[in-house]
């Protein structure tokens, strides 16, 4: 509570400073500087950069302040300091991803526990797309293919790839394949329903242009339902993306020797919170990554996107 | 080169609640080669449906369509299109769009190179050949959409509401291309509007239709097109003879709505 109402007193106090210095610094002289109405538009909302970082600073300078870290100026009263066991000080965390990666741990170095789960994640995520997007294609092309796979896809959609470790594992043990397996399953129906709707997608006009000007069926489907379904497929990829990082560290949590999820499993075993805290930092920069990494992609390979 | 003959053309849909809609019924018309014809008429007329049969994307209930003596059974070459918008390519460039008949028809390079750069003068887009579709103005993209058309060499080019989507006074020089490369190709234009003025301008012949059935109200040759070539087309809108045809093709759709209107109130 006390925690909580220092954190909104930080937010409302540096809120007020910058909303004071930015009367005294002109902002640029934009289009959007100019705009009266900014309040219901959510076009002139932009984010604050100065607010971005103070928050990323207020959470380490609380982070430090109540576990009596060496990093802070400020500290809480000695009452009020968590233990270490609870939440270690950011520089242990610090200091424990500096061993980690130089002297590894448990038998495995950082970088191989790291490298297997996003290796997990590219190979489940590359054979659920090698497999979906036919499928999609399919489903969206032929009566009887979309009658045949409609019930497997709707059914297997809500299902959430967590709740098919436990079959998994029966069926495939805990081995790299039985991950992969997992993570294949995770992409394969968001990959095949973004395929079916790339395929839906289409306007009727475009694929009648073409046959007007004497473009057979194979040549439709490579030249104008595959590039005009793209921009969807990449949207799928994304999510896909998202869902098997999470599943893969769910997955190693469950059973695994080495990977992200099996080291902040294994630490928690032995109340080592501070690897735990670097393990979900690293999950959590890792996954934004991936997700950077995959706009950025879309850019170079789909600029016609939403400009049909 | 061939007439399209329109032989008692019949198009009914079954709704699902068991009523029928008769889209055209019994419609015969013969277009000469080199014509070209506006169709005009309010909506629900069955002028999209009359123009798709055309194409070869619609199998008519009855009666058959022949370009020459080759029946239309299905969409090809011969029967180019051109949409309203967004029947462009936007993943291809400006010049790809153009070259997309030739290039699927297995031509050589370098010919289709010199056609589409061909292509992109007569339509005034010289330059524009590297630039992506959705960076060109609506008025350009039509443009492309008619030099894509031509680049395939069809006997007849259907158009559905080409210049609908522009504004006032890019339709007006859009008008006047379509008269020059209609005048320099000789192609066979079948052209679908909402637009009186237009379809007035742009027909040598102008066929009214109605709906329910859908069918052929009434028929005019005019002179306008003929005129208009290479002409300033609002000196054409500024003839008497045009004021008068205007004036009683609207007087004829005007009460072929309010008869849809009446029928409909009586019948809710």
């Amino acid at each position: 509570m006390t925690l909580l109402a220092i954190y909104v007193a930080l937010l409302a106090l540096i809120w007020a400073l910058t909303a004071f210095l930015s009367l005294r610094i002109r902002q640029r002289d934009g289009f959007t500087t100019r705009k009266t109405v900014t309040f219901g538009d959510e076009s002139a909302v932009r984010p604050s950069r100065v607010a971005s970082v103070a928050s990323v600073l207020v959470i380490f300078l609380i982070w430090g302040a109540f576990t009596g870290s060496a990093w802070t100026f400020i500290h809480a009263p000695a009452e009020w300091q968590m233990r270490p066991i609870w939440l270690p000080p950011p520089e242990n965390v610090w200091h424990r991803l500096i061993s980690i990666a130089n002297d590894g741990y448990r038998n495995f170095t950082l970088w191989e526990h790291l490298s297997i789960s996003i290796w997990r994640v590219l190979a489940g995520f590359f054979l659920g797309a090698l497999v979906g997007i036919p499928l999609g294609f399919a489903m969206g092309l032929n009566n009887f293919l979309r009658g045949w796979f409609d019930p497997i896809v709707e059914f297997m959609r809500p299902v959430p790839p967590l709740a098919l470790i436990p079959l998994v594992i029966i069926w495939f043990g805990i081995d790299e394949k039985a991950k992969i397996i997992l993570l294949f399953l995770a992409a394969l129906w968001i990959m095949a329903i973004a395929a079916r709707a790339g395929v839906a997608g289409v306007a009727l006009s475009k694929v009648h242009a073409a046959y007007s000007l004497g473009a057979s069926k194979a040549q439709i489907l490579r030249h104008v339902i595959v590039p005009n379904a793209l921009p969807e497929i990449f949207t799928g990829a994304r999510v896909a993306m998202g869902v098997c990082w999470g599943t893969v560290v769910a997955a190693e949590l469950v059973a695994a020797e080495k990977g992200a999820g099996f080291t902040i499993m294994v630490a928690s075993r032995f109340m080592q919170t501070d690897i735990v805290l670097m393990g979900i930092i690293l999950i959590g920069i890792i996954g934004y990554s991936i997700d950077m990494a995959m706009r950025t992609a879309e850019r170079f390979l789909v600029p016609w996107k939403g400009r049909g | 080169m061939a007439d399209l003959r329109i032989e008692n053309l019949s198009m009914t849909f079954s709704l699902p609640n068991g009523s029928k809609i008769e889209a055209l019924k019994d419609v015969s018309l013969t277009i000469g080669d080199g014509e070209i014809v506006s169709v005009l008429g309010p909506s629900g007329c069955g002028k999209t449906t009359l123009l798709n049969i055309l194409a070869g994307f619609l199998a008519p209930t009855e009666g058959s369509v022949r370009l020459g003596d080759k029946p239309v059974t299905g969409p090809d070459r011969s029967r180019g299109m051109v949409f309203q918008q967004g029947a462009l390519f936007e993943w291809m460039s400006v010049a790809k769009n153009v070259g997309f008949g030739p290039r699927m028809a297995g031509r050589k390079r370098a010919e289709i190179d010199s056609r589409v750069d061909a292509l992109l003068d007569t339509v005034g887009l010289q330059g524009f050949g590297d630039k992506a579709v959705y960076e060109l103005s609506g008025g350009m993209q039509q443009r492309v959409a008619l030099a894509r058309c031509l680049a395939n060499d069809p006997e007849v080019i259907l158009m559905d509401e080409p210049l609908g989507a522009l504004d006032a006074l890019t339709r007006e020089k859009m008008q006047g291309l379509v008269l020059k490369l209609w005048k320099d190709t000789g192609k066979t234009i079948v052209l679908i509007t909402h637009s009186v003025e237009e379809a007035l301008l742009l027909g040598e012949r102008l066929i009214v239709m109605a709906p329910r059935p859908g069918r052929i109200h009434a028929e005019y040759r005019l002179p306008f097109a003929e005129k208009g070539v290479g002409e300033d087309l609002r000196a054409i809108k500024r003839l008497p003879e045009f004021s008068a045809r205007r004036d009683e093709i609207l007087e004829m759709i005007w009460e072929m709505e309010e008869e849809i209107m009446g029928r409909s109130e009586v019948a809710t």
